[in-house]
């Protein structure tokens, strides 16, 4: 679908978007193999200035802070790769199934999620959070649940507007089953909105993780996280070290990547469904 | 006449029913949860003596639809409980800091909305130009931005190298108003970011796709100037789908307040719930979650009205 | 007589993302005051890109590579944003071809009636307004004193392209360019809106250019015709000499196309398709299918004919089962068919297949031919492998297509290869009845003609019926054995094709038929004195 040739003819931005976003996953994938030293190992003083041993200086405990943020990198990618899986296994399933039966069960499902949906998420995953604690299966089944629900609109959404194409009552009218018309009819027309929209719904869950542990409520220490090390180092910033911008920074790198990715991805399945 | 009358009526009830639901889940969803909220809150080795205590006090000894109503009706007469913490009324607390959170997203909102629409607007005019394509790069950068990274650069910044802005945001009533706004101006730059880099994309948005309708080509078969058409043709079209993105996105803002508001330390309500979420203090976290989620719903009810107003097809039905 | 506008070499270029089009290549055209010029050609032939070029407007992405426009001695392709603003609107106006999409959604009709004349000038509110009024009460739309105030949503279809051209007219231009203004309506409403036109023309004594893809109708408006194909000019002449001498091939060929008859044949015993009486509707309170009964025989074809909101389309949902009926039965031969298809069994649904309208919505996009062509063969016959292979081959041969094409996505295909997939598709299932719902009436007319003829082949050759869903009768008269006429989900009358032609008894039919335009200059007029004359209103009885 998208060929290689399409690549090499893309715009600067959708390049680098690609080299961010790359580079990032592969420093996730081989981090034992990348990091010099182990996730909480101390190697010297507080904050020390980048030299010697550490690339990038040490943090709040002494560790190395390079060390740190590639390990960062794989914790809180391998979890947000997994909630926004989850998330759109549940809302993607239940989204096609209600626009293609519709009636009682479009129904029911589409008033479980408005109710979910009247919550700004981050209130809604605060006060759960009160109560189940801060542990990470908890975590993982509250975000991906709270986003199912934007997955489903979405998916119910482009289901919706498949379904009243005349290729679907064709295949109705032929006898063919629900599970052939939603995976082999409805599926393939869908997919590139849902390809762009995982992107978007990974970034988003990405900062909304980052956010929490920031607030400390997310992934615990001593695991290293990108949002935990800034607020784990924000202390810094008033002695005139930048020590917690680099994992902020390493966050917004990712994200932008991602976003520039999107971006063009949308731009030519625009233009694929112009032609 | 009558029939917009009805559609608002019908609107606000709906509004109504579901901030009642929203509060019933609030109070009663504990139950659905897993666990015993006492020994969650006051761990495994709590004695059997202050588990009870507490869950007399939670009310959770009390069946839900008599917890609910209580509550309710504590909260009609501004009785909104205890903090378990301190022990002071949670009504106390949340008061102030409720309006410290308002006075910051509102300057916030103030700023934003109108740059926003402003930038959008000329990026949709001006399509494809350098400015529109900066516009899209800077907007893309900013809503990828994570607010915490935004704050300490501002603080970074403006606080330790230049000394311009206090990188605490501490706030009391003793302060003058200009005394106000200096403490906020860091905090409030950075919860406009994300939210004026989204409206703005979405006002563009929604001007190109004006721009590019038929009827605004026969205008141009017309002879009606390009000034003319966007503020007489286009912008009256716009109208309901810019006041939807910009009533979504205030919305929005409540909630990203939570975040600023802890990394400028200020005392508002969302520093309070996250606080309170730490420390498990269940009555403040269910006080200030409701007000939070009551301020989202009045917004996005108030965003629905406003958007089949600003249709003549569902305000003047055939 | 004095030259309003000529048009001399004219290229104008599109381009899109790294492709560049030619729209019109080399046309020149003259106009004089008070003539109107036909521009007519099939879709894509750059009849609206020429019919805007004339006010001096290209859409966004095309350009004028070279060539002059002059009106009135004024050179366009070197005026100033300005200078061209001065003139649209207002010597010159356009009337689109969609009346809903381009009033403004926002603004009552008067304020978009009087917006060009008080801009320019010409005169002040009150005059306007009394001028619209006027206008309206001419065009026979309904309450023209207060129609002004409402906004394009709360108007009906043929009303809105009324005030559309009472909305041209309001500057009493030079010249008014009609681009295919009744193409979206039905025929009898066509009737009304031609009539305003005619006198809308009458009435300013000024020039217009009527652009469309129907000979027939531009016939009755215009006094010399060009014809366009693929941007070029392939012939012009005045319209009269045309009609009856045309030069060229293509020429020919347009005047053709409503010349199709078929030969009623004598009927064979069986009957496939049986409707007894069957009432339906989407709520017990509004019926659409009112006590509808008819049959279908074995190598026959009967046409439904009806216009937008006959009830046409909603039977043959109720035939496929789409839409349960509240009382009657339907049998397929002596079968009794379940009102649900999800009730039906594979056999059953084999038998009665359907084509639809639009064949772009009506084709996966994702899937290539052969996966839509094969599947109705692994589905209903189990049929796989090479032997699949081969008869998706035999297929295209039917439909008449290449053999490659069977790699191809639909989206590489055009409208009318298109929609022969789709006929091979419903052939694929063997069926002994077809329900075509208004599979021509998106295509361009040749190319319609084209699908007649192979559906006629196929009949003859595979000895399947027709069930033939159409608003348009010169589609009937080309195809049809039986003619059934809807109004407002009844039927109103049925019969033999050639009976009903020659001999309507009923008054909706004989307004149906009187309705289509023929290829002879004079008809309009002939049937509008007519209609006056009988003192018969020429709105269709609600």
């Amino acid at each position: 679908m998208v060929g290689v040739k399409k690549i090499k003819n893309a715009p600067w931005s959708a390049k680098i978007g690609i080299l961010m976003v790359s580079i990032t996953l592969l420093t996730a994938l081989f981090a034992p193999v990348i990091a010099p030293f182990d996730e909480a190992e101390k190697v010297g003083d507080i904050w020390l200035a980048p030299g010697g041993k550490t690339i990038l200086g040490t943090d709040q405990l002494g560790r190395d802070l390079f060390t740190r943020m590639v390990y960062g990198a794989r914790n809180t990618i391998a979890i947000a790769l997994l909630i926004t899986f989850l998330a759109f296994l549940v809302g993607v399933v239940t989204g096609l199934m209600a626009a293609t039966v519709g009636g009682w069960l479009d129904m029911i499902f589409s008033r479980i999620v408005d109710v979910f949906m009247a919550f700004p998420a981050l209130i809604l995953t605060l006060m759960i959070l009160s109560i189940l604690g801060t542990s990470i299966p908890v975590l993982i089944i509250v975000i991906a649940l709270l986003d199912a629900t934007k997955v489903f609109r979405l998916a119910r959404a482009l289901a919706m507007d498949i379904t009243v194409m005349e290729f679907v009552e064709v295949a109705r009218l032929r006898g063919e089953g629900l599970r052939w018309i939603i995976i082999k009819e409805i599926l393939p027309n869908a997919l590139p909105a849902l390809i762009a929209e995982f992107g978007l719904r990974f970034c988003f869950i990405f900062l909304f993780i980052s956010a929490l542990s920031f607030l400390g409520l997310g992934i615990q220490p001593p695991a290293a996280d990108w949002g935990s090390m800034v607020r784990e180092n924000a202390g810094a910033i008033s002695f005139g070290i930048f020590v917690p911008l680099y994992p902020a920074a390493a966050i917004a790198f990712l994200t932008v990547g991602i976003n520039l990715v999107v971006d063009w991805f949308l731009h030519i399945s625009a233009q694929i469904r112009a032609q | 006449m009558n029939s917009i009358f009805g559609i608002v009526v019908k609107r606000l009830a709906a509004g109504l029913v579901t901030i009642l639901v929203v509060s019933a889940l609030i109070f009663v969803g504990i139950e659905a949860l897993p666990g015993d909220p006492a020994t969650a809150i006051l761990g495994q080795q709590a004695t059997e003596e202050n588990l009870a205590a507490l869950r007399k006090e939670l009310k959770l000894d009390l069946p839900p639809h008599i917890r609910y109503f209580s509550w309710l009706n504590g909260f009609i007469h501004g009785d909104l409980g205890r903090s378990l913490s301190n022990q002071r009324p949670v009504s106390e607390m949340i008061g102030w800091r409720f309006s410290n959170t308002l006075f910051l997203a509102l300057s916030a909102a103030c700023i934003a909305v109108p740059l926003a629409l402003s930038l959008g607007l000329l990026a949709a005019l001006y399509k494809d130009t350098m400015l529109d394509k900066s516009l899209s790069i800077a907007s893309l950068s900013a809503i990828s931005f994570p607010e915490f990274f935004v704050g300490y650069i501002l603080i970074a910044i403006f606080s330790v190298k230049l000394h311009m802005f206090p990188s605490v945001a501490s706030i009391n009533d003793g302060m003058s108003f200009l005394q106000k706004l200096n403490v906020i101006v860091l905090p409030c730059i950075t919860l406009m970011l994300v939210v004026l880099a989204h409206m703005m994309r979405m006002t563009r948005a929604s001007v190109i796709g004006i721009l590019t309708s038929p009827y605004i080509e026969m205008a141009r078969l017309k002879g009606v100037e390009m000034r003319a058409i966007i503020t007489k043709h286009a912008l009256p079209n716009a109208l309901a789908p810019i006041v939807n993105v910009v009533i979504m996105d205030l919305a929005w803002l409540i909630v990203g307040v939570v975040v600023v508001e802890v990394v400028f330390v200020y005392p508002g309500l969302g520093q309070l719930l996250v606080d309170s979420v730490s420390k498990r203090d269940l009555p403040v976290v269910q006080a200030s979650g409701l007000i939070f989620a009551c301020t989202y719903i009045l917004l996005n009810l108030t965003a629905d009205i406003l958007s089949i107003l600003a249709n003549p097809k569902l305000r003047i039905p055939k | 007589m004095e030259r309003l506008l000529t048009i001399k070499k004219l290229v104008i270029e599109g381009r899109w993302d790294d492709n560049i089009k030619v729209l019109i290549d080399n046309v020149s055209l003259h106009l004089d005051r008070g003539e109107v010029l036909g521009l007519i050609g099939e879709s894509g032939a750059g009849k609206s890109t020429l019919g805007l070029a004339s006010m001096g407007y290209v859409r966004t992405g095309c350009h004028i590579a070279s060539g002059s426009i002059e009106f009135d001695g004024k050179e366009l392709t070197k005026a100033s944003e300005n200078e061209l603003n001065l003139l649209r609107g207002n010597r010159i106006t356009y009337v689109a071809q969609s009346a809903a999409a381009s009033f403004n959604p926002a603004h009552r009709l008067l304020r978009q009636f009087v917006e060009s004349p008080l801009r320019h000038g010409l005169m002040d509110y009150t005059q306007a307004k009394e001028k619209a009024i006027e206008l309206y009460r001419r065009f026979n739309l309904p309450y023209p004193e207060t129609i002004g105030y409402r906004y394009p949503h709360q108007v009906s279809g043929g009303q809105l392209q009324r005030a559309m051209i009472a909305m041209a007219m309001a500057t009493n231009p030079d010249l008014i360019i009609f681009d295919e203004p009744t193409t979206a309506l039905d025929v009898t409403t066509q009737i009304e809106v031609l009539a305003t036109i005619k006198e809308a023309i009458r009435m300013q004594s000024g020039s217009a250019i009527y652009i469309t893809h129907d000979l027939a109708v531009v016939a009755q408006l215009a006094n010399r015709i060009i014809v366009l194909k693929n941007g070029k000019l392939i012939e012009e002449g005045i319209t009269r000499e045309m009609m009856e001498s045309p030069k060229e091939a293509y020429t020919r060929d347009l005047l053709n196309v409503r010349r199709q008859r078929k030969e009623a044949s004598q009927p064979i015993e069986d009957v496939v398709l049986n409707i007894s009486n069957v009432i339906a509707g989407y709520t017990k309170e509004t019926t659409i299918v009112k006590n509808i009964s008819l049959k279908v025989h074995r190598k026959r074809t009967v046409a439904v004919v009806g216009e937008s909101g006959s009830g046409k389309t909603s039977l043959a949902r109720v035939i496929t089962g789409l839409l349960p009926l509240w009382e009657g039965k339907i049998f397929f031969y002596d079968k009794e068919l379940p009102p649900d298809a999800a009730k039906r069994d594979r056999e059953l649904l084999r038998h009665m297949q359907m084509i639809y309208q639009m064949p772009d919505v009506a084709l996966n996009p994702r899937q290539k031919i052969r996966r839509i062509l094969g599947r109705p063969l692994e589905f209903y016959f189990g049929t796989t492998g090479r032997k699949k292979e081969n008869r998706v081959q035999e297929l295209l041969d039917l439909i008449e297509l290449p053999s490659d094409y069977y790699n191809r996505y639909p989206s590489e295909l055009s409208g009318g290869e298109k929609q022969r997939v789709c006929i091979a598709r419903a052939l694929a299932a063997e069926p002994d009845l077809i329900i075509c719902d208004e599979i021509t009436s998106a295509l361009d007319q040749l190319v319609a003609e084209g699908i007649l003829k192979l559906l006629h082949d196929l009949q003859n050759n595979l000895g399947v019926s027709y069930l033939f869903i159409t608003h348009d009768l010169a589609t009937v008269r080309a195809i049809a054995d039986e003619v059934v006429v809807m109004y407002q989900g009844e039927i109103v009358e049925r019969g033999n094709k050639r009976k009903m032609f020659r001999n309507p008894s009923n008054d909706y039919t004989k307004l149906l038929l009187s309705s289509i335009p023929e290829m002879d200059p004079d008809w309009l007029d002939n049937l509008l004195s007519e209609r006056q004359q009988e003192g018969k209103s020429i709105i269709a009885p609600s």
